[in-house]
């Protein structure tokens, strides 16, 4: 008897909303809150007279802590009037559930707009040049996903192939004067058998223990590349590294050997046809990635991967080679990242290790995980928001990192497993009318 | 057809299994009972090469297998239900079978699948649903379908009944000799449920504390008073 009252009052207060909590809660947060801006709001540093000042802004601090305390407690309330949370496990929501289910026409769209976008009318230098920076990442997000959405390694090193890449172009361009067409292919190998270097002395590791070895595997990358002056030229990096080419037609005024682009075509020179090269050339890189990523998955060897991610005792089990498919995972991951870093070379015409720190890992990273990983269109949608965001924020000035925080906290706290949490179905069976459509 | 002599196995200074000896032949269920911490799951997963035995020899169709990695003696045609099921959770179904055609290079994919929703017919329904959603029953026939879909030669069963009501426990047995009967499929079943597992099995081996105490034709061993005392009275 006694249990069934608690279980009413409980019900009861599931559905009321409890003020006495709400302000307890409010008021540890505001507490929270008070700590923190205390230093970073209630003291200024201010230069003048030769030396400097320390000024007091204990009213802003007030304001912060009061503005913490009250939102806090209006969250509470219309959580209570709107009922218990929706379950963020698994639920989609009605938003990303219309992108998962239109996903194949939101890419085909996004290709279409890509394609057409130097030619609209706000297809300026700058809007190019920044699509073409979110098209590296979105780039590194693919091949990143090769090794973490689908085979589930925690690997926050990538940079050091992208790194691989940029610099056996810039090398081989200097050293023995090779064009950027010969060295796409050298430089994937080369970031593919760096992926294979990482991957052998890590084939037993998981988890939180892969993630320390592959960070330190990107840092001695980035300290070789720092400190064997002879080739590297150390902190001063590789300068002019040449441009890519359109099948031998040089993208210059004046052309050193051979024809010009412009000449060929018989049109005005203008800086522009470069850079609109330059993003056609890693909308195809991209294209190519995502082509193949979609392609393996669909094959034993990305089921292998996926399988591997999932469960690896039965992996063994069912008779699958876990180390060829784990190497496998890391060299090809590392060939994509190799091509990105390539390009980077040719685009920027200057590589230097300050380029490859481990903030570029972790910002690669951060675009798999918030698109959902292995989620191919989740990997587009992250990277728009991690490069466009601080983009966009430029008119907030200082405000900017503050705002692309609290952008990623937004997300994890609104769609906890990515933007794209939706995992496609691999194998069908050929329909025969027996309701065997996948699921949605 | 599977012989296994003299087998010890160790996890680092434990030795867990005491020098084991048992035959399989073709065509037949085998089942091995014992307690918990017998050393069941660790002979099936000592004849799967991990963890690899000590000293001893285990030889599958007259091919020495003892120092095989896993993968290679699954490939030679030894399918694991592994215990715990180990389904791939956010893989359909469908894509969990089609991981356990990966052996046979996913020949005659289809036809393979349908011999399983012969057998199981509750997988059909589920084809395209994540086999973490699965319930615990259907996730052990979809962990039996998937080994079969490697077509081996013999199938090792690590407590299939494990946490099971008892209607599908039945349902879960019938299945396992309809395999043996239509197919000849050879078994190798561990179990904790001694009743049901000796009841279907052709013989039977008692394992206590890494060692073989017994051994004899299931209906033998029912009938044996020790085994009865330890292992079936009250149990059912």
């Amino acid at each position: 008897m006694s249990t069934r009252a608690t279980r009413a009052r409980s019900g009861l207060a599931a559905g009321r909303f409890d003020a006495a909590r709400a302000l307890r809660e409010a008021g540890l947060a505001a507490f929270v809150a008070f700590v923190l801006f205390l230093p970073l709001v209630g003291f200024e540093l201010v230069g003048g007279e030769g030396r400097l000042g320390l000024e007091y802004r204990f009213d802003w601090v007030l304001i912060g802590t009061a503005a913490v305390f009250v939102g806090h407690f209006l969250i509470s309330l219309i959580r209570a009037v709107r009922g218990p949370a929706r379950r963020a496990q698994g639920d989609a929501g009605p938003i990303a559930h219309f992108f998962t289910v239109h996903a194949t026409w939101f890419g085909v769209a996004g290709v279409v707009i890509a394609f057409v976008l130097p030619w609209t009318p706000f297809g300026n230098r700058y809007v190019v040049d920044v699509a073409t920076t979110l098209l590296i990442y979105v780039m590194l997000g693919w091949g990143l996903n090769i090794v973490v959405g689908l085979a589930g390694l925690l690997d926050l090193g990538y940079v050091a192939f992208y790194a691989v890449g940029a610099y056996s172009y810039a090398l081989f361009a200097q050293w023995f004067g090779l064009g950027f067409w010969e060295c796409l292919p050298i430089a994937g190998v080369l970031a593919a058998m760096a992926g294979i270097l990482l991957g052998f002395p890590v084939l037993r590791l998981r988890g939180d223990y892969l993630a320390i070895v592959t960070l330190g595997f990107g840092e001695i990358i980035r300290i070789i590349l720092l400190n064997w002056y002879e080739v590297t030229r150390g902190p001063n990096g590789i300068s002019g590294i040449p441009r890519p080419t359109l099948f031998g037609l040089e993208f210059a005024r004046y052309s050193s050997d051979g024809m010009t682009f412009h000449e060929f075509f018989g049109i005005q020179y203008d800086s522009h046809h470069r850079v609109v090269f330059l993003y056609y050339l890693i909308l195809l890189l991209a294209l190519i990635t995502n082509w193949f990523v979609l392609r393996i998955r669909r094959l034993p060897l990305g089921r292998a991967w996926e399988a591997l991610r999932e469960d690896e005792i039965a992996c063994r089990a069912l008779g699958i080679n876990p180390t060829n498919t784990k190497l496998t995972a890391f060299a090809l991951g590392a060939m994509f990242g190799g091509f990105a870093g390539s390009f980077f070379a040719t685009r920027q015409g200057f590589v230097s290790p300050e380029s490859f720190t481990f903030i570029e890992s972790a910002t690669i990273l951060a675009i798999v995980v918030l698109g959902g990983m292995g989620s191919q269109l989740g990997v587009v949608l992250a990277a728009a928001v991690i490069v466009l965001l601080p983009e966009f924020g430029r008119e907030f000035e200082q405000f900017r990192m503050l705002l692309f925080g609290a952008a990623m906290v937004g997300i994890m706290v609104w769609r906890p497993r990515g933007l794209m949490a939706f995992r496609e179905p691999t194998v069908l069976l050929h329909a025969r009318g027996r309701g065997e459509e996948a699921p949605r | 057809m599977l012989e296994v002599r003299d087998v010890h196995t160790h996890y680092g200074h434990i030795e867990a299994l005491k020098g084991v000896s048992l035959d399989v032949r073709r065509g037949e269920i085998v089942t091995i009972i014992g307690a918990n911490g017998a050393g069941k799951t660790t002979l099936l997963m000592t004849i799967c090469g991990d963890p690899r035995a000590s000293s001893g020899r285990i030889v599958f169709d007259g091919e020495d297998i003892t120092d095989l990695p896993t993968w290679d003696i699954v490939r030679r045609g030894i399918a694991h239900a592994p215990e715990g099921r180990r389904i791939f959770p956010r893989m359909t179904v469908l894509e969990n079978l089609r991981m356990g055609a990966t052996v046979n290079g996913e020949k005659d994919f289809e036809k393979d699948v349908e011999q399983v929703f012969a057998l199981f017919p509750r997988l059909r329904e589920r084809l395209h649903q994540r086999g973490g959603t699965l319930s615990g029953g259907e996730q052990q026939m979809l962990c039996i379908g998937r080994a079969l879909m490697a077509r081996p030669k013999l199938l090792l069963l690590d407590e299939p009944s494990l946490g099971l009501a008892p209607n599908l426990v039945q349902q879960i047995f019938r299945a396992i000799v309809e395999i043996n009967r239509t197919r000849g499929l050879t078994i190798l079943l561990v179990e904790q449920n001694a009743y049901q597992a000796l009841r279907i099995a052709h013989r039977g081996y008692v394992l206590a504390t890494g060692e073989v105490v017994l051994e004899g034709t299931g209906r033998e061993l029912l009938a044996n008073p020790e085994v009865r005392a330890a292992y079936l009275e009250g149990g059912r």
